[in-house]
């Protein structure tokens, strides 16, 4: 579904070079060390950045040309996901119409996607006055309210509490698949990629390996680097 | 986009400006300058009186902001408040209420007379520019070194005390640095803004002996109507202002952009009596140096003559001209800062820093060529024309929304960029653009900044007499030109109403605009549980 072909980037005297296939209504996780490019790899999917060569098509189409609100994806960053001078309210809709003229259609989308992510009470607060984990919530809500057939997640959740983290993972996954939505996640917690996703993508120095199912997460892994990369984490 | 065109529309207005300034002053060399002992000595004139009013002003601000920093007493909170006004006050308001004290028949000489005594110094001249100078300069050197010891951790005051830092020790180790970090941006900017005064040496100036070269231009073109020495003094004070603006840059690496400003608690379990008489002392010093003019401009504003004032004409025409000036100035001045930095923050995003700080550099050009300078060139352009007077009040505009446009790129700036740097990525990703992105995102958070910014202006604006001094008439006025007309012909009585309109309107647009969000914030409190 989505494929990355002979993709290459340059950035700051380093090399990226993307070659992937990644199939529809799966979990990818997105593992690496820091550094190693796994940011990279989602801002060329984004459409933040634009690759030097090799060409990104979702469905067998080009998404290059595209600018990002036009690429069918949704984003949940680490941070700053929300305005923070906005209600809950406005911040979703934002997602609907980028003017917030929201027709019948689209209140109801809204309202749907506060109660699939459990926020319809808080929606006139403003980020401020939300917790951590709620404030994430919301830009979630937003997320499904657009019915993206993608849904990217650059770590949104790192900066919660263990627990919480993981049943936030388990609540966007539960959701995912009701929708039927594909799921790429940045993270460097082994254990949440374990947790929910079916595959996984190593990125190390700027390549990435091939997609794999998550049951060869292991250190037993024939890739040293990886090998290593995984004992490392699980030292800790 | 418009950021670059407005950018370049700034330029082109300054170039025409001073390009009349050129051909007008073709057959003369600025050597001439030197050569002629009158232009030597307002030279001479205006660094000294600059050197002096710097000097007094940061030296003094040192042990009157130590002070407040480690003191808490009654009234403390008004007071830091009056020293934030006093640089934005109308200059002519200021004057009135230095004279209505030091006068020669101000409260001061009314006391000295029932003891028989003439009163010891003439406030005209240099006693009374350095005496205005510092009225003005000094709670402005005061509250940028409080900044400063406000930023001092808390931390630092516990281990200074921990580790036995007494008194001098501890001023000179712990917190001197943080003065003298402040210092030479902080006198830098209040030498340029006293060697460019102009209002307050026009006001307190005692003829020739006392006269700077801003008001030697006026006085040349004015009076004398000689444009062409006008002109050539005009270049003379673009090029100094050039060399000191160049050298400011140089010696004040960054400024205080810290807005933090809630101040830790200075622990300090030394005390003794002397240093609480000393810094008693200091704190008496700086409020009797600031209230006591305020004061006595609202005193002596409510008196017999307001329905005199209120009876006449001018003073509403004046009033109608002021207000629509500094409204429009201020919304230039903001429309223009807001559409610059919107350019120059996408630069500094990609990391052109560089790209950035120029094209915001020539915005603030008005820095080097002051506005009595911009339009004296401006005077001369249009003089020809003969809808000369028609034009004045956009000229003064245009000139005012310049002379702000340095304070509201300045208040801009940060929050703007802060802005982009959080959500850039987020509308990109949700497609919010142009006014979309402008309304829903910049305006809808920076309303506080913007309205703020644009307050300033219209304070600033409205206080002006430089841009209007050579534009005015009797046809067209304003309520400082009307106010100096006043404090001229010695009706103190109609000048004190009109200095009170002033003051309330200067003062009151701040208050109101701080009242209108303290209703429109919204609680900040956090939900702690999930």
């Amino acid at each position: 579904m989505i494929e990355f072909s002979q993709v290459y980037y340059h950035y700051q005297q380093q090399n990226f070079t993307f070659d992937l296939n990644i199939k529809e209504a799966s979990i990818v996780a997105i593992l690496g060390p820091s550094g190693a490019g796994k940011s990279t790899l989602l801002n060329l999917l984004t459409g933040f950045i634009d690759p030097v060569k090799g060409d990104i098509a979702i469905n067998g189409k080009s998404i290059l040309q595209r600018a990002p609100h036009q690429r069918p994806l949704s984003i949940l960053f680490q941070n700053n996901n929300l305005f923070s001078h906005l209600s809950a309210y406005d911040n979703i809709g934002l997602g609907l119409h980028p003017g917030l003229k929201l027709n019948e259609q689209h209140k109801k989308r809204l309202q749907t996607a506060a109660l699939q992510v459990g926020v319809e009470d808080l929606l006139e607060r403003f980020p401020a006055q939300l917790s951590g984990g709620e404030q994430q919530r919301v830009a979630l809500a937003r997320c499904f309210a657009q019915h993206k057939p993608i849904l990217l997640l650059d770590e949104p959740f790192s900066a919660l509490d263990p627990i919480l983290r993981v049943s936030m993972l388990e609540h966007v996954k539960s959701l995912a698949e009701s929708e039927g939505v594909t799921i790429l996640m940045v993270t460097h917690h082994i254990d949440d990629a374990r947790a929910i996703a079916s595959d996984f993508i190593f990125v190390d120095q700027g390549k990435a390996l091939n997609v794999e199912k998550i049951a060869n997460l292991n250190t037993s892994h024939q890739n040293i680097s990886l090998a290593s990369f995984l004992s490392a984490e699980v030292n800790q | 986009m418009p950021g670059l065109l407005l950018s370049f529309g700034i330029f082109l207005f300054v170039s025409m400006a001073v390009g009349t300034l050129l051909t007008h002053s073709s057959d003369l060399d600025l050597a001439m300058i030197w050569s002629d002992s009158y232009y030597r000595h307002i030279t001479k004139f205006s660094f000294y009186q600059a050197f002096l009013s710097t000097l007094l002003s940061v030296v003094l601000a040192i042990p009157i902001s130590h002070a407040l920093s480690r003191r808490t007493f009654w009234g403390k909170n008004f007071l830091l408040k009056l020293l934030a006004t006093t640089l934005v006050l109308p200059v002519l308001v200021a004057v009135f209420g230095i004279l209505a004290i030091y006068g020669n028949s101000g409260l001061l000489a009314n006391v000295f007379a029932y003891f028989e005594i003439n009163l010891p110094f003439s406030i005209f001249g240099l006693n009374g520019i350095l005496l205005a100078h510092v009225f003005f300069n000094l709670p402005f050197a005061c509250r940028l070194f409080l900044q400063g010891l406000n930023s001092i951790p808390e931390k630092q005051h516990q281990l200074a005390s921990h580790l036995g830092l007494k008194h001098w020790n501890k001023f000179r180790l712990v917190e001197w640095p943080y003065i003298a970090g402040q210092i030479p941006h902080a006198a830098g900017l209040i030498f340029m803004l006293c060697f460019t005064s102009f209002a307050t040496v026009m006001a307190l100036g005692g003829g020739p002996k006392s006269t700077t070269i801003e008001l030697a231009i006026y006085q040349a073109i004015k009076f004398d109507f000689d444009l062409q020495a006008g002109a050539l003094l005009a270049l003379w004070q673009i090029c100094l202002c050039a060399i000191l603006a160049i050298f400011i840059q140089k010696i004040s690496r960054s400024a205080l952009l810290s807005t933090n400003f809630q101040g830790t608690t200075n622990t300090f379990p030394h005390d003794t009596f002397l240093s609480k008489c000393w810094d008693m002392f200091w704190i008496v010093f700086i409020a009797l140096l600031v209230v006591p003019p305020l004061a006595m401009v609202l005193i002596s504003g409510i008196n017999p003559k307001i329905w005199g004032v209120i009876a006449d004409l001018g003073f509403w025409l004046a009033l109608k001209n002021s207000i629509m000036i500094a409204v429009f100035a201020g919304l230039i001045a903001v429309v223009f800062a807001f559409f610059i930095l919107l350019a120059s923050r996408q630069w500094r995003l990609v990391g052109l820093n560089n790209r950035a700080d120029k094209i915001e550099m020539l915005a603030t050009i008005i820095l080097v060529t002051p506005g009595l300078v911009i339009s004296t060139g401006l005077f001369l352009l249009l003089r020809e024309f003969s809808s000369f007077s028609s034009l004045s009040l956009y000229i003064v505009i245009a000139v005012n929304a310049l002379m702000a446009l340095p304070f509201t790129l300045k208040s801009l700036a940060v929050p703007m960029l802060q802005n982009a740097q959080k959500y850039e990525l987020l509308c990109r990703s949700l497609g919010i653009f142009s006014l979309y992105r402008i309304y829903w995102v910049e305006w809808k958070s920076l309303k506080r900044p913007i309205l703020q910014a644009m307050s300033l202006s219209f304070v600033l604006s409205i206080g002006d007499l430089s841009a209007i001094a050579l534009f005015g008439s009797h046809s067209f006025s304003t309520l400082p030109l009307y106010l100096f007309q006043l404090l001229g012909s010695y009706q103190l009585d109609s000048a004190a109403v009109v200095s009170l309109v002033l003051l309330i309107l200067s003062v009151g647009t701040f208050i109101v605009i701080e009242s209108l969000f303290k209703e429109a914030t919204p609680q900040t409190k956090r939900a702690k549980h999930d």
